[in-house]
């Protein structure tokens, strides 16, 4: 049976969904939420939850992983959740109704939660985070400083949500905002609502999304497609992972709208296939919006039909660049092409096409069920909103985190985040050294920054960007050379090899940074560097290309002196370029017991027994065996 | 708003052009390019199109639309500065070998960097070798000077629709190669060279042959002669400054002679007897209604395409050898006797537009007792070289005539070099032929153009109407064919060549920078046509005394042997089948299991395996033969074995055992049954 010939589906009652879920889940006002977003994973997430199904059952519980409509008896519910996004203090364990959320819970805290919290009814003092300053108990989120400075909007839902419960999401009205845009809106409305709203594209470029979608729908002709961006790859951001894993539905609510303001008819997810959990969640979400009618034809007893395909990327980070991805989608090579003419135009297989990246399409139903109005409140004129960052590096809290644009990176380092940590992972106050914003195309900022207001165009004037959202603190320990150099490894191998500047260029930048890292490099090597980073930055075809020498320019402009000891004076200031320490004996503290000497594979340490020894630094090769050696702490610089 | 792009300071006028580069290229300023070829997709990768646009910033040009009120800047100090550093770029990851590579001089990497006053390289060489493929008889590849531009991989997919090179890995690792790295003689590529006439560089190159021109003509127990195709005398020239479509025969075979060739003849020569033939053969066809269209069979790399893609179609190509392999019988019939030397002696070189000849003469089918009907296929440009080499002033050369009698030659048979050039030939037979009245004109303006795929009608007598395809470029041919697969069109005659305008366009010419130099040549051979005496191969009477004296009747039994040819499938693998167990009886059972990627991801090799093992457990060792080959054509119903006559699909290791058991039980019967008499 062909779709037109179907039955246009009976009209979905979302309300007495969300009604039957509400008084089902009333049932077990008792609920044990884990997280399971990736990093709690990794710190045993699993065991956790294992732990909790065994003591609870040896405690003479009754536990239910999923409300039914049906009644069935359950003391409490045992569910999972996506990231909750305070990945140091995983795994995360939260105790509802009290709201109750203990940190680092191992297999074997699990018995004393069950007696002392579900049967108890009291707190486990020693599993609370506790504020590293103060050393104060916080009882939950309420009172943590990294989720009160925070505004959660879609980073709120994966922390509570569970993520493979259509009914949960719907009763919390999910597919409400799309039922709107199908019986209520026409697609122009649907247009002018998000463009009013402000929203941005959150996958880096910052393009306002309504005025996309308005192009994309002014294009004559039946077929169109929504695509959803799926493929990060920038290191160390993982923004779009979380909300493709713990709140899937509000991705798929958010093509179906960007499907009716377009007119498209199909759409494809394209995930990154080293996101496996992200593929199956989408997977499974597509599934059962299908089962219910959400997808399919005649949504909402309207005319119209939209149906979404999820597909996995095959490993490259340039298949994030649209038009790459649209070929990819295609069959083809993973190249980007030059435009015009642009996806609105000429996108998946010739037709006009939408993409957007995941964060942006999970904001689309916010903004029609809260109104633009609403939206626009949060964040800045031109940036309104919030946006989710990854936060890593040198900093107490790492994890993801969502706050409103225009919120200075003070606030999002040093209360947020619980300040920078030295190398050992302890506090340290002064220790605050850059900012990495924007993964391998976004660029370093300084100390001078931090009340620089985190906002699309802000960022950009002073030569970093929003990005995808990656950010990553580091302390005065680090060497901002060897950041460079380390993004235009990244970059290099990852470029697609299609434009000379961008292939031939992020090659030669690379090998200009292991000249100054190695001691090659003079003067004229800084002045080539920058020379070649701007030809690439304004020349190369494709957002990648553009983008890849902000590192290096960032640093040349705000860290131009750590460059030029390293060349100059042929000085790591942060002591980490192993090939200009010079090795050195400090005479007042060795004590001539020729161990060193002993143990140098190159032979370079000489000196007289009971004297104090030196290393000829020609031969010396840095290897650092004689460091390890020393028992008096005498040898530096190797 | 006016319709006009403010280039440099000067309007100019927006005129269709499809993008900026075009409309600044015509205003005067020749912006530098790698990857832009006006007939391939724009590809934007070199990046040296750049040019600055007021309000939009730096953009290129290839892809950027003209529209009315741009203001744009073609060459700022910034973008001097980046196409520099481009160069330079390149130029870094480059072997440069200049003075010994095939293209110096003509290598456009060499002058775009001399051009931007690229003077030296700043950055550090990250060139790695890799090995240079020379197992094609037609091209060269030698990915150590590859700029990676794409007009390789572009013009081969677009324009031939092919796709025998490819881009492979990422980042600094990219690289074009054929399918699965392998070479180029094993993949699909059908040596037309359309790859090697784009190329920028030296990347991809002609298959010389000219050393081993040089060391026949020096022996002085060989005598040398040569053949000259049609597009050959519109542009060597070139190769010379002159303008395209000049006509040199006279200067050509006067350097031939001042080389040391003994005797200078003509292709159109031979391109008569085609027509003749191809006529005749045609006419037979249409009276008796089977296998039509006729497809031409001239052009080589078009029949390979045919033999690799289009099996089903092989009965209605023509069975016409090309005029080249023609004249290369012909000349081995009937010179030795003529000249008093011994076939062995005789050396028969062709002078080509087109790479794909090199390939044609080496096929086995082309040669006897081991001689060549053509030893040797120079193209245009390798004979503008040795010209060169010779030190020959080409413009002073006296011209000379071209020795008789396979000299001899009509204006059909020059206009065979061109796209429509076949058809008029034959039509101007055909035509005759069957309505016996003689033409009043002989041009059939219908079938001439420059379109890639045109169709005319002409009507032969009253009631009589001919439908006709003219084709060029591969990816138009198969256009044609699977509609003509499909039953979808009645075409008598289709006419496919695989280069650009014909063999004009072949990529053994020399290389132009003039847009319009394949029209300028097809003027030049209609042009020839014009001055010469006779118009039609029923006319050459050189030809016809050649039939009475050597060939006999058209299309008669020697004419069939000397002058047509057969073809063969060529789908899939020609990879060699590995033996695995060598049976040493007298006749062993065979069986071939297929290893190709489908039957392979179907489980072939377990299948194999386990074969193996039971033969060898049931000590049947001598009594079959085992091998490993490639494709049966059936990838769908894979894993294919074949176990003596029979053919097992969707073979599963109990239907193989038995099978093996059954063919040997069979194989033993007769043995038996004469036991027991």
């Amino acid at each position: 049976m062909s779709a037109r010939e179907r039955a246009p589906h009976q009209t979905v009652d979302l309300e007495a969904m969300a009604r039957a879920y509400e008084a089902a889940a009333g049932r077990y006002p008792r609920r044990v939420v884990v997280c399971a977003g990736t990093g709690c994973v990794a710190n045993g997430a699993h065991a956790v939850i294992q732990a909790f199904v065994e003591q609870i059952a040896a405690a003479g519980l009754n536990v239910t992983t999923e409300v039914r409509a049906e009644a069935h008896d359950a003391d409490l519910r045992l569910s999972k959740s996506g990231c909750q996004g305070f990945c140091q203090q995983g795994p995360l364990v939260t105790i509802e109704p009290e709201g109750i959320l203990y940190t680092r819970v191992k297999p074997e805290d699990v018995a004393q939660i069950v007696q002392e919290t579900l049967i108890g009814g009291k707190v486990v003092e020693r599993l609370l985070y506790a504020e590293p300053v103060t050393g104060q108990r916080c009882h939950g989120t309420a009172d943590i400083p990294f989720y009160t400075r925070q505004r959660r909007t879609v980073l709120r839902a994966c922390g509570a949500l569970d993520p493979e419960d259509i009914l949960e999401y719907i009763s919390r009205g999910g597919y409400a905002a799309a039922r709107r845009a199908y019986t209520e809106l026409s697609p122009q409305a649907v247009c002018e609502e998000v463009t009013f709203a402000g929203l941005r594209g959150r996958g880096g470029g910052g393009f306002p999304t309504g005025r996309k979608w308005d192009l994309t729908r002014k294009q004559p002709g039946p077929k169109k497609y929504v695509i959803c961006n799926g493929d990060e790859g920038d290191p160390g951001a993982f923004m779009d992972r979380s909300v493709m894993e713990g709140h899937p539905h509000s991705v798929i609510e958010g093509m179906m709208i960007a499907a009716r303001a377009i007119g498209a008819d199909e759409g494809v997810v394209y995930v990154r296939a080293e996101y496996p959990l992200a593929v199956r969640r989408i997977r499974k979400a597509v599934a059962d919006a299908e089962q219910m009618g959400l997808l399919g034809d005649g949504l909402f007893g309207t005319e119209h039909s939209f149906r979404e395909e999820v597909m996995e990327g095959a490993g490259a980070f340039v298949c994030g660049e649209e038009t790459a991805l649209i070929a990819s989608i295609e069959g083809k090579r993973g190249m980007p092409m030059p435009k015009p003419p642009f996806p609105a135009q000429s996108g998946l297989f010739g037709k006009p096409t939408v993409i957007n990246n995941v964060e942006t399409l999970a904001m689309v139903p916010l903004i029609l069920t809260e109104g633009a109005v609403a939206f626009r409140s949060v964040g800045t004129e031109n940036s309104p909103g919030t946006k989710t960052f990854a936060l890593t590096g040198h900093v107490a809290n790492t994890g993801l985190i969502e706050v409103p644009f225009g919120t200075s990176l003070r606030e999002v380092v040093h209360h947020i985040g619980g300040g920078v940590t030295d190398d050992a992972g302890h506090p340290t106050s002064q220790g605050f050294k850059a900012v990495q914003i924007g993964g391998p195309s976004g660029g370093c900022l300084t100390e001078d920054h931090l009340d620089l207001p985190l906002d699309f165009d802000s960022l950009r004037s002073v030569g970093a960007m929003v990005g995808s959202g990656g950010l990553v603190v580091m302390n005065k320990q680090t060497c901002m050379v060897s950041v460079a150099r380390f993004f235009m490894r990244f970059t290099q191998t990852e470029s697609c090899g299609k434009c000379v500047l961008c292939r031939e260029g992020t090659k030669q930048m690379l090998a200009l940074l292991d000249d100054i890292t190695e001691g090659r490099a003079t003067l004229e090597t800084l002045d080539l560097l920058e020379k070649v980073a701007k030809a690439v930055q304004k020349g190369s075809l494709c957002g990648l290309g553009k983008t890849a020498p902000n590192p290096v320019l960032s640093t040349l402009r705000y860290f131009r002196a750590e460059y030029e000891a390293h060349v100059v004076q042929k000085r790591c200031p942060a002591g980490q370029c192993k090939a200009l320490r010079v090795p050195s004996i400090d005479a007042a503290l060795c004590k001539g017991c020729t161990l060193c000497a002993r143990k140098c594979p190159v032979g370079a340490i000489s000196g007289q027994k009971k004297e104090a020894h030196w290393i000829d630094p020609d031969k010396c090769t840095r290897c650092g065996v004689c460091a390890q050696s020393c028992k008096f702490g005498a040898v530096t610089g190797v | 708003m006016s319709d006009f792009v403010i280039v440099d300071g000067k309007e100019v006028r927006i005129e269709g052009e499809r993008n900026l580069l075009e409309l600044i290229r015509k205003a005067g300023i020749d912006i530098p390019t790698f990857c832009y070829h006006s007939r391939l997709s724009v590809y934007g990768a070199c990046r040296l199109c750049l040019v600055e646009v007021e309000g939009r910033g730096i953009v290129a040009s290839c892809s950027t639309l003209p529209e009315p009120g741009l203001k744009v800047k073609t060459a700022t100090q910034e973008i001097r500065e980046i196409r520099k550093i481009a160069v330079e770029l390149l130029l870094a990851n480059h072997e440069k070998a200049c003075p010994t590579c095939a293209k110096s001089a003509a290598c456009q990497l060499q002058a775009i960097a001399r051009r931007l006053g690229v003077d030296e390289v700043r950055f550090h060489s990250t060139h790695q070798p890799a090995p240079v493929d020379r197992t094609s008889p037609s091209l060269v590849r030698d990915p150590n000077k590859c700029i990676l531009c794409g007009d390789c991989v572009r013009v081969c997919h677009e324009v031939q629709g092919i796709g025998a090179i490819d881009f492979a890995h990422r980042g600094a690792q990219t690289a074009v190669v054929p399918a699965f790295g392998k070479d180029l003689k094993q993949v699909e590529c059908v040596y037309c060279g359309q790859c090697a006439s784009v190329c920028p560089t030296g990347s991809l190159t002609v298959r010389s042959e000219i050393d081993a021109v040089w060391a026949d003509l020096s022996d002085p127990n060989k005598t040398v002669v040569a053949q000259i195709a049609p597009a050959v005398r519109v542009a060597l020239g070139e190769h010379f400054g002159m303008a395209p479509g000049t006509v040199t025969m006279g200067q050509i075979v006067a350097a031939l002679k001042a080389m040391g060739f003994d005797h200078v003849y003509d292709t159109s020569f031979a391109a008569d007897l085609t027509v003749i033939e191809e006529a005749n053969e045609f006419l037979a066809r249409k009276e008796k209604g089977e296998r039509l269209p006729i497809f031409t069979s001239c052009c080589p790399a078009w029949v390979k395409f045919a033999e690799q893609y289009y099996p089903a179609l092989l009965p209605h190509l023509s069975s016409c050898r090309s005029p080249q392999q023609m004249f290369g019988a012909l000349a081995r019939e009937v010179l030795p006797e003529r000249l008093g030397v011994r076939n062995k002696e005789l050396v028969v070189v062709s002078i080509m537009p087109c790479t794909a000849k090199k390939f044609e003469a080496k096929q086995e089918k082309f040669v006897t007792d081991g001689i060549p009907d053509v030893d040797h296929v120079l193209t245009t440009q390798e004979l503008g070289r040795m010209i060169e080499e010779r030190g020959l002033r080409f413009h002073r050369l006296e011209p000379e005539s071209l020795d008789m009698p396979l000299g001899f030659k009509t204006g059909a048979g020059v206009i065979f070099g061109t796209s429509g050039g076949v058809t008029e030939a034959v039509l101007r037979y055909a035509v005759e032929k069957v309505s016996g009245v003689q033409l009043q004109s002989v041009d059939f303006k219908a079938v001439r153009g420059e379109e890639g795929l045109r169709e005319a009608t002409v009507s032969v007598v009253a009631g009589v109407t001919l439908k006709l395809a003219i084709v060029h470029g591969l990816a138009n041919a198969r256009r044609v064919a699977e509609r003509v697969l499909a039953g979808e069109c009645d075409y008598d005659i289709v006419e496919v060549m695989s280069c650009p305008g014909g063999c004009i366009g072949g990529a053994g010419q020399p290389v132009s920078r003039e847009p319009d130099a394949v029209r300028q040549r097809a003027r030049g051979l209609y042009n020839s046509d014009k001055m010469l005496e006779f118009h039609k191969s029923q006319d050459n009477y050189v030809v016809n005394e050649c039939y009475q004296q050597h060939l006999g009747e058209v299309g008669g039994e020697k004419a069939h042997r000397l002058l047509h040819t057969h073809y063969s499938s060529r789908r899939r693998i020609t990879d060699e089948e590995i033996s695995l167990v060598n049976g040493s009886n007298g006749a062993p059972l065979a069986v071939n299991v297929c290893i190709g990627t489908s039957c392979m991801v179907r489980g072939s090799q377990r299948l194999l395996q386990a074969l193996v093992e039971h033969i060898e457990e049931r000590g049947l060792v001598d009594a079959v033969d085992v091998k490993a080959t490639f494709c049966f054509e059936r990838c769908d119903r894979g894993p294919t074995v074949a176990i003596g006559d029979t053919v097992i699909e969707r073979c599963t290791v109990q239907k193989a055992f038995e099978a093996l058991e059954q063919a040997l039980a069979e194989a033993r019967a007769p043995e038996l049954a004469a036991a027991g008499d």
